[in-house]
């Protein structure tokens, strides 16, 4: 049994050796919010935090969140707000299934950069594939959000 | 007999009302229960005592936006308050009609009969509180979720107008009033938000893949690397050595009836007490393959049998007009050029997958599908159970671009149930999405045109091959299908007085299936591309030789709910030639290039602006313009628009899947790439405003992308792509 620390919550799972933490969330635990999209952490869908650190969860080991403080979609913080805020008000997603990934490498960024440039939500969010194609709603909703979050 | 009634008041168990209606495509059929007939209303609003106004929605919802736009639009002519409406997805049921989420058609069928049926209600309504108030129903009017006395100010609220409401008769058709555009608060603005948003940014929008059922199993299928391969023999040692695994199960391949259904590829399936123990079973299965008929195709071959095809006479198709030879042979200049792009993979973010539940002589399926009805019936025809024995949940769709309209990973599911007797989720690695699809067509086209002395386009001759839709239907359907050609090929927007459509034979050695837009993606990059070339010859202003070339404006006489207007799609081109300031003076290096398409009866015209360095392409701006005619959310169509220009800037970057010895040879997004926000051009979108019928907005954006894209490069820099996808040049 291990324990992980989900968004504030203590979980047990009983995880086999090699699971990586998305398999964990989704199935063991059945928070269903972090998606699965490749597998081999090529597109972002599966981003969670741990200790305020953005990793792809589909290629971290359930080892690894031990101990640690996770943050997956269903949690919230101060950039997470402020993020859903302008997400709200540019209404972004179309299917909405990356936007999980979206929101949590977008909290990673506002988080860690009071003031990020153009340059830094490019970097900041080009491991995170939207299929649909909202990125230029993404990058609006990313500016806006940091403004919203210098008014709180 | 009276055929008015199309509406039936039914009390719900929770007191609430239920307004049922009955709509076949855009028109409403008319059944009066004197008839006989029995009713059967596929349009249901439920208005409860504490106002909440819930919508049946019965398309999918993929990211278009449906379930909010068709809650809107009959929002609109209720007069309801964005604040009370829910929607309710749907099951799939021949009562709801034609549910399939495809072709871009469901705004432009169902909003006539959508604000009709609001309209119905809201005049229930009025004329409830008449009742109430002991008034005449022509001083009453409804007004965001209430009633209000004209003569006295007086309101009442839509709740406190059930019981009341469940005594009015069905108001005959002259009282069924839809609103004014001026008085619209929903149809045609931004101001309602999406029913789903708080779900999609809380992680509990529950698509296929989130669906749960206590002791549910897990499943991944091991299937044939070359399409209709078969299994040889398998070892599952290795596989069960895995935590989780629980069994390991052979499915055969199903065969679909000619001209209908999808069937399923068959394979080794791993069942698992968890998505990622299925996962590892699978990959570390030992399966020898029969690989059968598909076993020598590799698309670059393939590529030059297409182009050796074309490059000689084919079958002629209709329309005929004037003579080409002739045009050919009094021409000042001919030009010729061949295109080619290969197939495509619809890499939806959630990969295919589904969860079947066979039990007590019923089969249960929680999944992402586009089409419910197919697959209810496709179900009914491999495992024989009957119709109303079938329930398809329809769960959100992450992302689909037709690929969900194909029910083979439902079909797995059902097979594996009924094996396993466990409900089963069926979950699709990446790498079986990627190589394992319904392709999009790899294609080729020839096209040859000549000029007159003064630059006039004289004749126009386009030779096109690719493997027919139809050949996952219809085994040997080694020739494009009408309706495939129909999508730009033989409705040519230009008015030229010779031309001839020529289809050359190409057979299929993978499973080919239609792909957002379908084949206007290639008539869209072959026609753009190649009236382009003209226009250089001919030395003219691009955007000038267009308009010349589209002729006098006309509306169209052939048959069509929605008949081709040429006036519109020079509008939308005049339109796209100010969004993006044409004439400007661009900096070193940038080049801007122009397409026009016409597709699902809508009109877009794209301006690309790139720059290239070092033989490097960036696109820094696309803007596009749309005559769909009426819209419902204004800010879901822009979004589509934008989206559709991401689309296809992947396809034209990136998109490509070839095969060696039948296999496919790409695997994940590493290899098959998408583009990504750093290589995200600004995106610029102008909506045409007019009252034209409603028409589709999907995809018709997507057409014109790759040839604006190219016809940009050759602008900025003077090398002519004619081959997608541009990595194939070292572009990217």
């Amino acid at each position: 049994m291990q324990t992980l620390t989900i968004n504030g919550q203590d979980y047990q799972v009983n995880a086999p050796e090699s699971m990586p933490l998305l398999w964990a969330i989704r199935d063991l635990i059945g928070l269903t919010g972090t998606k699965f999209g490749c597998g081999v952490a090529q597109c972002g869908a599966c981003s969670i935090m741990i200790d305020g650190t953005v990793v792809r969860s589909c290629s971290t080991m359930v080892s690894q969140g031990v101990g640690k403080n996770i943050t997956t979609i269903e949690g919230t913080s101060d950039s997470l707000i402020a993020l859903r805020q302008a997400w709200r008000d540019n209404s972004v997603p179309q299917c909405g299934y990356c936007q999980s990934g979206q929101l949590i490498s977008a909290a990673e960024l506002l988080d860690t950069n009071e003031n990020p440039t153009d340059d830094d939500i490019d970097n900041a969010m080009s491991g995170n594939i939207c299929r649909c194609g909202t990125y230029v709603r993404i990058k609006k909703a990313i500016k806006e959000a940091v403004e919203l979050k210098k008014q709180v | 007999m009276k055929r008015r009634d199309f509406v039936k008041i039914f009390g719900l168990a929770t007191g609430g009302l239920l307004l049922g209606c009955n709509v076949s495509a855009d028109k409403v059929v008319v059944n009066t229960l004197e008839d006989g007939i029995s009713f059967v209303p596929n349009l249901f609003i439920q208005l409860q005592k504490d106002g909440t106004v819930t919508i049946v929605v019965a398309r999918s919802e993929m990211g278009q936006g449906i379930r909010t736009s068709m809650a809107s639009a009959i929002a609109e002519d209720l007069e309801a308050d964005w604040k009370y409406v829910t929607v309710q997805q749907a099951t799939g049921d021949a009562k709801f009609g034609n549910q399939n989420t495809d072709g871009s058609r469901s705004i432009r069928t169902l909003l006539k009969p959508m604000r009709k049926m609001g309209a119905m209600a809201r005049s229930i309504l009025e004329q409830a509180a008449a009742k109430k108030w002991n008034i005449a129903a022509s001083d009453c009017k409804a007004e965001n979720h209430f009633v209000v006395n004209n003569t006295t100010g007086e309101k009442v609220f839509f709740g406190d107008l059930v019981e009341e409401a469940k005594t009015i008769a069905i108001p005959s058709d002259e009282n069924i009033i839809l609103k004014d555009k001026k008085d619209f608060k929903y149809i045609g603005k931004k101001v309602v938000r999406g029913i789903d948003m708080e779900d999609f940014l809380h992680g509990k929008a529950n698509y296929g893949l989130d669906a749960r059922l206590p002791n549910m199993k897990f499943a991944a299928i091991a299937r044939s690397p070359v399409t209709f391969g078969s299994v040889k023999s398998f070892d599952t040692s290795e596989a069960t050595e895995i935590t989780g695994v629980e069994q390991v199960v052979q499915l055969d391949r199903l065969i679909p009836p000619a001209g209908q259904f999808f069937g399923m590829l068959g394979g080794v399936a791993v069942i698992a007490n968890n998505t990622w123990s299925a996962f590892q079973g699978k990959n570390n299965l030992n399966v020898e393959w029969e690989s059968g008929i598909n076993e020598s195709y590799d698309t670059e071959k393939f590529k030059e049998k297409l182009i050796s095809r074309i490059h000689n006479k084919a079958k002629v198709v209709p329309p005929f007009k004037g003579s080409i030879e002739k045009a050919f042979k009094n021409a000042d200049k001919v030009i010729e050029a061949t295109y080619t792009m290969p197939h495509l993979a619809h890499a939806p973010m959630e990969v295919p997958n589904a969860l079947a539940w066979v039990h007590d002589g019923q089969c249960d399926v929680w999944a992402p599908v586009q089409d419910p009805q197919t697959v209810q019936a496709e179900i009914a025809h491999f495992f024989g159970f009957a119709i109303e024995d079938i329930t398809i949940n329809v769960m959100m769709l992450g992302g689909a671009f037709g690929r969900k309209s194909k029910s083979d990973f439902v079909v797995e599911a059902v097979a594996l149930s009924q094996k396993i007797k466990a409900p089963v989720q069926v979950v699709w690695t990446r790498e079986d999405d990627i190589q394992h699809s319904f392709y999009h067509a790899q294609n080729a086209q020839y096209l040859k045109g000549s000029l007159d002395e003064k630059g006039k386009v004289t004749g126009w001759l386009h030779r096109v091959a690719f493997p027919s839709i139809t050949s996952s239907f219809k085994p040997m359907s080694n020739y494009i299908a009408g309706f495939e050609l129909g999508m730009g090929f033989t409705n040519n927007p230009y008015e030229i007085e010779n031309i001839q459509i020529e289809n050359a034979k190409a057979e299929s050695h993978l499973r080919i299936g239609w792909l957002r837009s379908v084949s206007n993606i290639i008539s869209g990059f072959g026609v753009n591309s190649f009236v382009d070339e003209l226009a250089i010859a001919s030395g003219k202003d691009a955007i000038e030789f267009r308009l010349d070339l589209l002729g006098k404006d006309k509306v169209s006489t052939a048959a069509s709910p929605h008949p081709f207007n040429v006036a519109r799609l020079k509008n939308v081109l005049i339109e796209a030639k100010k969004l993006s300031n044409w004439e400007r003076k661009l900096p070193e290096g940038h080049g801007m290039g122009v397409a026009i398409h016409y597709s699902f009866y809508s009109y877009v015209a794209t301006v690309v602006e790139v720059s290239v360095k070092s033989e490097k392409v960036k696109v820094e701006n696309i803007y596009s313009v749309l005559d769909c005619g009426m819209y419902v959310n204004r800010d879901a169509v822009i979004n589509q628009m934008e989206g559709a220009a991401i689309f296809g800037m992947s396809l034209t970057m990136f998109g490509k899947i070839s095969t060696k010895n039948g296999a496919v040879e790409q695997s994940n997004f590493h290899d098959y790439q998408m583009t990504r926000m750093i290589d995200a051009p600004n995106i610029h979108v102008h909506l045409v405003d007019n009252d034209e019928d409603p028409t589709g907005v999907g995809e018709p954006g997507v057409p014109p992308v790759s040839a604006a894209i190219t016809n940009a490069i050759f602008n900025a820099s003077g090398k002519r792509v004619r081959s997608l996808p541009l990595s194939d040049h070292g572009m990217v």
